[in-house]
């Protein structure tokens, strides 16, 4: 996944960045299990879940990261009801391997290993960089520390994390519902909380995408997209 | 169990509870005001339960979930284009300004760029979207203070960015005009001198409001020392945009990473404030808007040639990775954290908005705020529903 | 009254019931010319846009079509209302305005009642809206209305003071509290030895004149002084809970007292009534001309039109003061103000006289 998404110069040598990722290395010690690094554009770095929380006074006091970005959470189960887009049209624009429900648990940069992770972002001002904090959540208790008493800012984020997920972050004061009214039931942003409209009237396929300027000119001249090889 | 007359007696039971709740806490700790969720100083459905002590406020809980749509959720079914008509919608006096950092995500998943012309007109278009938006909070501020009179001016003014945004884009709120590796179309002819009309207007509005807001000693009686922030806790608690420079942090993404945009190309200034109070935020916008008419007008200048559109295939798929970009935007940092995997939609799109962060701040700044103060904080704080219920 | 000076053999009954018209048609009418022309029109174009232009030529109709739709309106009592009190309420209120009419003059003769102590009475049941308001706070069994209440018994109670002050320079001045005997003094005066225009008391009395204009907007609860209102933040203060015919009672009342207020403030410092006493030389007549009966209930209606734009001028250009600020800008600086301008008043009283 690491190599994904390569830059267009890949000789970028983002020294900031990296002397930032030596830094919390040699700091986190073994709290650190991942790390990416797009040169020039960003940092990802991954915490055992139980560091979870004292990261957050680490990198505020220590790293002077003091702006709080946001927090959220990401489900990398596949959805089980498999890509919203795998319909006729687009399977005939050759997609056809879209149509198949995946089952493997994805993860993102800097690695995972269940099937819930907590993220952060933070930013410093005193060297304008920003910093992508990632935790997994532990399969049994889904329960990983607060952030609240370093960023207070925190608070409704994690409130908002909590209802979409079913999340837990201890000593949260009051991790009540944000959002959502008190008797919902379900964890909305989960991959197999169902998207009801969806389910009743399925994706149409992509009826309305329209030609590009540039491509109208030279490859839709013979106006049948199905001949249109996607990846061009 | 279901039956009308149960449900009805549950109704009546429930609403009974409520009221001697109400009462009680009514007795014990002063009264419990219930701002909102139809106020007219919420500008929507944000709800405020503040307890007072007379007319102070004790302790003060947002609640919100009124104008709840679920994007983050929606956009996981749609693909990467379809996305921008839903967000258009997070902030809805500046719609255009949405599009930008989620487009701009996209694009450095599929590590493509768009064409400088397209970088150009994408930042024109941002800052007359932040001109729309700030010009409307100009005029707000004196309602919410009880002077009338401002808001029809900004209404009036606003109508000049308006009709150029329309005559650009064709839509006048929902442009929905940004695509990934450029935008939609090139702009019209004449637009270039009309827009620079419409910016002369947008100026005389300004000294307008300096006169009638600003100079006014009861506006500066009502907002100066009213809503501290000190720099410190506007940071944790991620505050940002004008309500962050005017605490005197002096932070800009327009300034410090203009990643996409055109901004580093044109001269202009970050204005700060060191009171942090109602007056400052005010203050800082107001000059904020002034100086996003000298962006644009600068840029109108000095629109490259050139295509409007990079070489994007016609069936965007974005390859697997995860971005996050950010943009100042009127009410703030707006940022889109967008997971790929490989498909037509994303996995996940967290999309970080400005006032949900702005807002968050609130039960601990109204704590000890006397009722009138509340509305004044409140309106200094600016906040629109949409940006914040998402 | 004008007619009844015409017919001065009418029985008592008939007498009464020609006052009790003209005293609604003296409230009401101004009520109707002034939110037309003010709150519909100059309003409008001060904030740069057109105003109501539907309902007859220019919208002119408007103001009956908004009575006709709030008579057509239900009248909501809320579930916890006090029903008597909160329907009592906006009659309260507006029988204050109406008592307030009954002093002013018109005319040599065309006086409602021609009181001795006119600006004392005037005073007086200014207050008794206070009430009113209080009651239609309270009784509305909401927390906005009660708040909005409270914060207008406070003003009220506040502003009553330097109104009733800035007054006692004319009282002064006039030697009377009789509005009639007011209004002659100040035809009577000279200033400087120069009689042709009179001597209405704003000149001598601009502070006076300045206090009461400041204290009439607290009382009106008009911007800046409309806390009790403040629809950003209580949405209508102790009217929120109203609809119908009584919230278009607290509309008139609201419009309607502006306009007596502004006879008022006509009357004590514009000269009142009279037209400057070198029109009397020019058309040949005494200051109680008979014809003054007719002429003078126009005079009133211009000066109370100018002052009555001052009053929507500052309520559609001002933000509006915390209700700490205005209580310390009554007790701090008004009031102060005000005895300042009594003492100066009487020690040049005794000083000239």
């Amino acid at each position: 996944m690491a190599d994904a998404t390569e830059t267009e110069e890949p000789v970028v040598v983002d020294e900031a960045r990296s002397a930032l990722l030596e830094a919390i290395t040699a700091d986190l010690g073994d709290a650190l299990v991942g790390s990416h690094l797009l040169p020039g554009k960003d940092l990802w770095i991954r915490v055992s879940s139980e560091s979870w929380g004292s990261t957050a006074s680490y990198l505020r006091s220590k790293q002077q990261f003091r702006f709080f970005n946001f927090l959220s959470a990401i489900d990398w189960l596949p959805s089980p009801f498999g890509r919203s887009h795998g319909s006729s049209v687009d399977v005939a624009l050759g997609n056809e391997d879209e149509a198949e429900v995946e089952t493997t648990l994805g993860s993102g940069y800097a690695g995972g290993e269940t099937r819930f992770q907590v993220l952060a972002r933070v930013h410093s001002l005193t060297t304008n960089m920003g910093i992508t904090v990632k935790a997994d959540f532990p399969e049994d208790s889904l329960s990983v520390g607060t952030w609240i008493n370093d960023y207070p800012g925190a608070n409704w984020h994690e409130r908002e994390a909590a209802e979409m997920f079913g999340v837990h972050f201890a000593g949260h004061p009051n991790l009540t519902a944000l959002y959502l009214p008190s008797a919902f039931e379900g964890h909305p942003l989960r991959k197999d909380f169902p998207l009801l409209s969806r389910m009743v009237k399925p994706w149409p396929g992509i009826v309305d995408v329209e030609a590009m300027p540039e491509i109208e000119q030279s490859a839709t001249a013979d106006s049948s997209a199905s001949t249109e090889n996607p990846e061009s | 169990m279901t039956a009308i007359s149960d449900r009805r007696q549950l109704a009546y039971i429930a609403a009974q509870a409520a009221d001697a709740r109400v009462n009680i806490e009514l007795e014990a700790e002063g009264m419990t005001l219930n701002i909102g969720p139809q106020h007219p100083a919420t500008h929507g459905t944000l709800r405020i339960v503040a307890r007072l002590d007379g007319e102070q406020v004790v302790e003060a809980n947002p609640i919100m979930g009124y104008m709840h749509r679920g994007y983050e959720k929606l956009a996981e079914v749609r693909t990467y284009p379809q996305v921008t008509a839903l967000i258009n919608r997070i902030d809805w006096l500046g719609s255009f300004a949405n599009e930008v950092p989620f487009i701009l995500a996209s694009e450095q998943l599929m590590g493509i760029e768009a064409p400088e012309r397209a970088q150009h007109i994408r930042t024109i278009l941002f800052e007359m979207a932040r001109i729309a938006n700030v010009t409307l909070f100009l005029g707000d501020m004196g309602v919410q203070l009880g002077a009338v009179t401002p808001i029809f001016y900004a209404f009036r003014d606003r109508e000049h960015i308006l009709n150029q945004i329309e005559s650009a884009t064709g839509g006048r709120f929902h442009p929905n005009f940004d695509r990934i590796g450029g935008l939609k179309d090139d702009l019209p002819a004449g637009w270039i001198d009309e827009t620079k009309r419409s910016l002369k207007e947008i100026r005389k509005f300004c000294d307008q409001m300096e006169d009638l807001i600003i100079g006014n000693e009861i506006f500066q009686a009502r907002t100066r020392n009213i809503g501290v922030i000190p720099a410190d806790i506007a940071l944790s608690y991620g505050m940002s945009g004008a309500n962050l420079r005017a605490s005197g942090v002096d932070w800009d993404l327009r300034r410090d990473s203009p990643v996409g945009l055109a901004y580093d190309k044109v001269d202009w200034k970050v204005w700060t404030h060191t009171d942090g109070d109602s007056f400052a935020r005010y203050w800082v916008r107001l000059q904020e808007t002034r100086e996003s008419c000298k962006i644009v007008e600068q840029l109108l200048d000095t629109i490259p040639s050139g295509p409007i559109m990079a070489k994007v295939p016609r069936i965007i798929k974005v390859p697997a990775g995860e971005a996050f970009i950010e943009t100042e935007n009127p009410l703030g940092v707006m940022g889109y954290y967008v997971v790929s995997q490989g498909g037509l939609e994303p996995f996940r799109v967290k999309i970080r908005s400005a006032s949900f962060s702005n807002m968050s701040i609130s039960p601990w700044l109204l704590k000890g705020a006397y009722v009138p103060d509340v509305i004044t904080i409140l309106a200094s704080l600016y906040f629109i529903l949409g940006d914040i219920d998402r | 009254m004008m007619l009844a000076w015409i017919w001065s053999d009418w029985p008592w009954t008939l007498d009464t019931v020609v006052r009790l018209i003209f005293a609604i048609v003296v409230v009401l009418l101004p009520a109707g010319v002034t939110v037309y022309l003010y709150l519909f029109k100059m309003v409008s174009f001060m904030q740069s846009r057109l105003g109501p232009m539907e309902a007859g030529p220019y919208g002119s109709m408007q103001l009956l079509a908004e009575v006709g739709k709030n008579l057509q309106k239900e009248d909501i009592f809320p579930a916890k209302a006090d029903r008597t009190i909160f329907a009592l309420a906006p009659y309260v209120v507006l029988m204050s305005t109406f008592l307030l009419a009954v002093v002013i003059p018109f005319g040599p003769q065309a006086t409602f009642v021609n009181l001795d102590t006119g600006v004392f009475f005037a005073l007086a049941v200014s207050s008794v809206s206070v009430v009113g308001v209080i009651m239609a706070g309270w009784a509305s069994a909401s927390k906005y209305s009660l708040l909005g209440g409270l914060r207008a018994a406070g003003q009220l109670i506040a502003y009553e003071l330097p109104l009733i002050l800035a007054v006692v320079g004319v009282v002064i001045q006039a030697g009377t509290l009789n509005l009639q005997g007011i209004v002659t003094a100040q035809t009577q005066g000279e200033i400087f030895g120069f009689g042709g225009l009179g001597h209405p008391f704003i000149l001598t009395q601009f502070i006076g004149f300045f206090i009461f204009l400041v204290a009439v907007q607290a009382e009106l609860t008009q911007v800046p002084f409309d806390m009790p209102i403040a629809e950003s933040e209580l949405v209508s203060g102790y009217m929120t809970e109203y609809s119908g015919f009584r919230f278009l009672m607290f509309f008139i009342a609201e419009f309607a007292t502006a306009n007596i207020f502004a006879f008022l403030g006509a009357t004590l410092f514009l000269g009142g009534w009279q037209v400057p006493p070198f029109v009397h030389d020019l058309l040949g007549v005494d200051a109680n001309w008979q014809y003054f009966n007719l002429i003078g209930p126009g005079v009133m209606l211009f000066k109370m039109l100018v002052l009555t734009f001052v009053v929507y001028w500052v309520r559609f250009t001002f933000p509006r003061f915390r209700e700490d600020q205005l209580q310390k800008f009554a007790w701090k600086f008004l009031i102060p103000l005000s005895l300042v301008n009594i003492a100066i008043t009487g020690v040049l009283k005794v000083a000239f006289s």
